[in-house]
C-alpha cells in the first residue's frame, strides 16, 4: 500500500512538471501581454514607463527564460507575484482557497448524501412514480444553466421573500459562523442541485445493475432484510463506478465553480483562475490551475484507495 | 385587555422601528461590477481603483462637479493672477513656471499625522524615479526642483511651462512609504511591497474624510470616518463597496437592498440595464444619466484602399444615423459627438463640419469617389472591387454589438457592406490596434481628462511601432504637422483665448480630414437610493466621491 501511494505521488509530481510547462506555454500563446490593456486606459502610460514596468515584471525576457525562473523559485517556494493582485501570489490563494473550501465541501456534502438517497429510492422501483419524480428532477439539476439557476434563487429568496442574502460573505461587523452559514445557503444550494442531477443518475443506474445481481439475490434468499439488502450489499457495491465519477468531478469543481462565485459575488478559486488567465497574470494563473491540478490527482488517489476498501477483492499493489 | 396593550404596545414598536430606519441610515453600500487590482494611486490606472480611492485619498486638485479647478489639499489654488504661479527663466533661456502649494494646515493621515511638505517631497523623489513603478509618472516628473519652504508650504519648479500647473495629484504618506523604500534593495521592488497593497487597512494611509477599515481582494473594501478628518463630518459609520461582477446579479442585488446604490462613472450597470431598470422601478430610486468623458468612435484604417479616400470616410458618416441610433437604444440620454471634444469641456467649438444623416450626401460622395451601387445593392468601383469593409469591436460586450449591428445596416442602405469581425477585448487592445492590424473599422471608447491634450491619441510621437514598444495610443496612425504643432501649443499656452483658438483648430483638422468616426458620448447611469443626499457625479475622470463626506441620507 506504501509503495503504491508513493508511485502515485511520484507520477503526480511528473504531470505536475509537465502540466506547469504546458499552461505557461499555453498562456504565453494568448495575444497581449500583461501590460496592453493598462496601457490602453492609461493616459500617461509612456513607451519609457511600459518598458520599466516589462522589466520589473520580467516580461522583457523570453517565454521559456521566465518560465525557468519560475519553476526555480517555485521550487524553494516562492510561487511569484500575481500582478492582477499586487500581492504574493501565495497570499492572494489562500483567502481563495478558504472561500472555495466552504464552498464546495458544503454542496459536494449536500449533493452526495442527497444523490445517494435519491438514487437509490429511484432504483428501488425503477419506472415507478417516484422514480419518474426523480429522474425529471435529476434531468432538470443537470439541464438548467448555473447561472439561471443562481439569478432566480436570488430573485425568489432575496429579492421577493428576503430571506437570505443576496450576495457576499458577510454582514458588516459581523462575520459569526451563523452569519456566514446564512451567506452560503444559497450558493450551496445552487451548487448542489447543479451537480445532484448528474449523480442521482449514476448512483441509480449502477444501483439498479447491482440489485440485479445474484449476490443480491441470495441475499434475499438468506432472508436477509430489504434494508441491509439494499444498503449492504447493493449499495457498497454499486459505489465503486460512483466513487470515481464522485472522485473526477470534486477536482473539477475545485476550480469549476466560476458562476456561481460570480453570481453570489463569493471569489473563491474558479473566479481567481478565470481572472487571471483573462489578466494574463502568468505566476497566479499557473500557480492556481496546478493546485487544481493536485487537488484532482489526490482524488484520484483517494478513490483509487476507496476501490480496495469497497471491494477487497481490488487489491492495490 | 392585556392582547389590545400588547397590541398597541407591538404596533409603537413597529413604527418606531420603521421610523428609525427611515430617519438614517448608518451604512451605504455601494455595487460595483469590478475590483481594484491595487490601491497605491500610482500604481495601474484604473476607473474602479480611482473610484475607491477617492473616498480615502485625496488629490491636491481636481476638478469639480461645474468642470472647475479647485483645491483639495491646498488652500489656494495656483494661478498667475493669484500670484501662486510664475513664470521663469531656465538655465537654457527657455521658460519655465514656479508653482507655489500651500497645504491645508488641519491636514492628516487616518494615524493623525499631520500631512505636510515631507509627504510632498517624498512622493515626488519616488515619482521621479522611472523604476518605481508609477505607472503614470508625469504628474511628479513636470517638476524638476521642489524648494520646502515650511511644513505646509513648497515652491515646485517645473521645467516647462504648462496648463496643467496647478493639476497635481495624490500624496504618499512619507511615514509610512519610505521605510519601506529604505529597504528596498532596488527601487523596483516597491511596486510588490508598498504598504497600500501588502497592508491597505493601515489608517496612516489615508488621508481623505473616509479610511478603508476592511478589504477582501475580488469582494469588497468596508470604509469607516477618518477620525482626524478635519472637513465636514461624514454621513456614515460605514460605506462598502461591493464588487458583483454579473451585472444581472447586481441589479438583484440593488432591488433585494443587499445594495443601495450602483456606482456610474462605467463600473456599475451598463446604459440599456439602468434604462430597463428604471421602466420597471421608477419610483425606488433616483436615476442620473450623466454624459462622460469617454467618447465611442471607430478608428478606420487609413491603409486601407478604399478608407484611404477622405470621400469614403465622410460618406460612413453621413450614411450613419447616429441621433436615431442614440434615441432608439438610449433613449437620447448619450450626446452624438462632433469630435473627441465633450460639449461640456471648456475648449469645445460648435464650429466644426458636422455629418447629420443624409443618405443622399452619402451615396453622392461614394459615386464621387468612383463608387456605384451594383446588383446586389453594394457599391462597386471601375475594377469591380466592391464596397465590403471589416468592423471589429470587442466581443461579447452587447451594447457595441448592438451598434455594430444598426450601423450595419443603416451603411447598407447606402450600398456599404460592414462585414462584423469581433474580437475578446485582451487580443483587439493586445494585437490588432496596437499592432494595427486591423483592416477596416475598429469601435471603442477613448477616455481623457478634463482639458487633456490629444498627444497620446492624435499626436504622431504616439503611434505604436516595435521601436517605441507599442507605448502610444494613436492606433489610427495620425500624422498632421498642424496637429502636432496645435497639441504642443494647447499643452503649453497660458491665455485661454489662444488656447481656445488652438483647440478649434484641432477639432476641424479632425472633422475635416475624419480619421475617426466619432459616434457619442457615454452616459453613465446613477442609480441612488431617493434617501441619499449630497451626491453629485461630475462626468469626468475626478469621481464624486472626492466630496464623499457630503454624503448624507436623510
Amino acid at each position: 500500500m506504501t509503495r503504491f501511494i508513493l508511485r502515485r505521488l511520484m507520477q503526480a509530481l511528473i504531470v505536475l512538471l509537465v502540466m506547469s510547462f504546458v499552461i505557461y506555454g499555453l498562456i504565453g500563446l494568448m495575444p497581449g501581454d500583461p501590460l496592453d490593456i493598462m496601457i490602453a486606459s492609461n493616459p500617461g502610460a509612456t513607451p519609457e514607463v511600459v518598458a520599466h514596468l516589462r522589466a520589473i515584471y520580467g516580461l522583457d525576457q523570453p517565454l521559456m527564460l521566465r518560465y525557468w525562473h519560475w519553476l526555480i523559485s517555485a521550487l524553494m517556494g516562492d510561487f511569484g507575484f500575481s500582478r492582477i493582485h499586487s500581492q504574493p501570489t501565495l497570499e492572494v490563494l489562500g483567502p481563495a482557497l478558504l472561500q472555495t473550501c466552504k464552498l464546495l465541501l458544503a454542496s459536494f456534502v449536500v449533493s452526495v448524501v442527497l444523490s445517494f438517497v435519491l438514487g437509490i429510492v429511484a432504483a428501488l422501483r425503477p419506472g415507478g412514480i417516484v422514480d419518474s419524480f426523480i429522474s425529471l428532477f435529476a434531468f432538470a439539476g443537470i439541464s438548467v444553466p448555473v447561472f439561471w439557476l443562481a439569478l432566480m434563487m436570488i430573485l425568489v429568496f432575496a429579492v421577493n421573500l428576503h430571506w437570505f442574502p443576496a450576495s457576499g460573505m458577510a454582514n458588516i461587523g459581523d462575520g459569526g459562523f451563523m452569519d456566514q452559514a446564512r451567506h452560503l445557503i444559497m450558493p450551496v444550494t445552487t451548487l448542489a442541485l447543479a451537480n445532484t442531477g448528474g449523480f442521482i443518475r449514476y448512483v441509480r443506474a449502477s444501483m439498479i445493475e447491482t440489485l440485479r445481481m445474484d449476490h443480491v439475490r441470495t441475499a434475499r434468499a438468506k432472508g436477509a432484510g430489504e434494508g441491509r439488502v439494499v444498503l449492504i450489499h447493493a449499495f457498497r457495491n454499486a459505489l465503486i463506478p460512483v466513487v470515481t465519477v464522485i472522485a473526477l468531478n470534486f477536482g473539477t469543481l475545485f476550480s469549476g465553480a466560476l458562476l456561481t462565485e460570480t453570481m453570489f459575488a463569493q471569489p473563491g478559486m474558479g473566479k481567481m483562475i478565470y481572472d487571471s488567465i483573462l489578466g494574463n497574470d502568468f505566476n497566479l494563473a499557473l500557480t492556481g490551475l496546478l493546485f487544481a491540478t493536485v487537488v484532482t490527482l489526490l482524488s484520484n488517489l483517494l478513490a483509487d484507495l476507496a476501490y480496495g476498501w469497497l471491494d477487497p477483492r481490488i487489491a492495490v499493489r | 385587555m392585556n392582547l389590545r396593550a400588547a397590541l398597541a404596545a407591538s404596533t409603537i414598536l413597529v413604527l418606531c422601528g420603521a421610523a428609525s430606519g427611515a430617519l438614517a441610515k448608518d451604512d451605504l453600500v455601494i455595487g460595483v461590477a469590478q475590483f481594484p487590482s491595487s490601491l497605491n494611486p500610482n500604481i495601474d490606472s484604473e476607473v474602479v481603483k480611482a473610484y475607491v480611492l477617492d473616498f480615502a485619498i485625496r488629490p491636491i486638485t481636481a476638478f469639480d462637479k461645474d468642470w472647475k479647478n479647485s483645491c483639495l489639499l491646498c488652500t489656494e489654488l495656483p494661478t498667475l493672477e493669484n500670484g501662486l504661479a510664475k513664470l521663469e527663466d531656465q538655465p537654457d533661456g527657455t521658460k519655465g513656471m514656479a508653482v507655489t502649494l500651500k497645504l491645508k494646515p488641519d491636514l492628516k493621515w487616518g494615524d493623525g499625522v499631520p500631512v505636510t511638505t515631507k509627504d510632498l517631497m517624498f512622493t515626488w523623489k519616488l515619482g521621479l524615479d522611472p523604476a518605481s513603478g508609477f505607472s503614470n509618472n508625469h504628474p511628479w516628473n513636470r517638476a524638476t526642483k521642489i524648494d520646502v519652504v515650511d511644513d505646509h508650504t513648497a515652491v515646485l519648479h517645473l521645467s516647462r511651462v504648462s496648463v496643467s500647473y496647478n493639476q497635481w495629484d495624490q500624496l504618499l504618506p512619507e511615514h509610512i512609504e519610505a521605510p519601506v523604500v529604505a529597504k528596498l534593495a532596488s527601487p523596483a521592488e516597491y511596486i510588490k511591497n508598498t504598504v497600500f497593497t501588502r497592508t491597505p487597512t493601515t489608517a496612516g494611509l489615508w488621508n481623505g474624510p473616509y479610511m478603508i477599515t476592511a478589504y477582501q481582494s475580488g469582494a469588497q473594501v468596508v470604509f469607516e470616518p477618518n477620525p482626524h478628518w478635519a472637513g465636514t463630518k461624514p454621513g456614515f459609520k460605514h460605506i462598502v463597496i461591493k464588487t458583483i461582477e454579473n451585472t444581472s446579479a447586481l441589479q438583484a442585488n440593488l432591488l433585494s437592498g443587499d445594495v443601495d446604490m450602483v456606482a456610474g462613472e462605467g463600473i456599475g450597470l451598463t446604459i440599456d440595464l439602468a434604462l430597463a431598470l428604471r421602466k420597471q422601478q421608477p419610483d425606488k430610486f433616483t436615476y442620473e444619466f450623466k454624459p462622460s468623458l469617454t467618447y465611442e468612435h471607430i478608428d478606420v484604417q487609413v491603409g486601407n484602399p478604399i478608407l484611404a479616400d477622405v470621400r469614403v470616410r465622410k460618406a460612413l458618416l453621413y450614411a450613419a444615423d447616429r441621433q436615431t441610433m442614440v434615441n432608439r437604444l438610449f433613449e437620447g440620454l448619450q450626446p452624438v459627438a462632433a469630435t473627441w471634444v465633450n460639449p461640456l469641456d471648456p475648449n469645445y467649438t460648435k464650429d466644426t463640419a458636422v455629418y447629420p444623416f443624409d443618405a443622399a450626401k452619402a451615396k453622392g460622395l461614394l459615386a464621387e469617389a468612383g463608387w456605384k451601387p451594383g446588383a446586389d445593392g453594394i457599391c462597386r468601383n471601375a475594377k469591380d472591387e466592391r464596397l465590403s469593409i471589416e468592423l471589429t469591436t470587442t466581443a461579447g460586450n452587447r451594447l457595441r454589438e448592438l451598434q455594430e449591428q444598426v450601423l450595419q445596416s443603416q451603411w447598407k442602405a447606402s450600398c456599404i457592406e460592414a462585414v462584423i469581425r469581433n474580437e475578446p477585448a485582451r487580443t483587439l487592445f493586445g494585437e490588432t490596434l496596437k499592432k494595427r492590424v486591423y483592416t477596416g473599422l475598429a469601435m471603442y471608447g477613448w477616455s481623457s481628462g478634463v482639458g487633456e491634450s490629444p498627444r497620446r491619441t492624435l499626436g504622431s510621437g504616439d503611434i505604436p511601432t516595435a521601436a517605441n514598444n507599442y507605448g502610444g495610443s494613436n492606433y489610427i496612425a495620425f500624422k498632421d504637422a498642424t496637429m502636432d504643432a496645435d497639441i504642443a501649443k494647447v499643452e503649453s499656452e497660458l491665455d485661454a483665448a489662444k488656447q481656445k483658438a488652438d483647440w478649434a483648430e484641432m477639432q476641424k483638422i479632425y472633422a475635416d480630414q475624419v480619421p475617426v468616426l466619432p459616434l457619442f458620448f457615454r452616459a453613465e447611469p446613477h442609480i441612488v437610493p431617493k434617501w441619499l443626499k449630497g451626491y453629485t457625479p461630475t462626468g469626468h475622470g475626478d469621481f464624486s466621491p472626492l466630496w464623499a463626506e457630503n454624503w448624507k441620507s436623510g
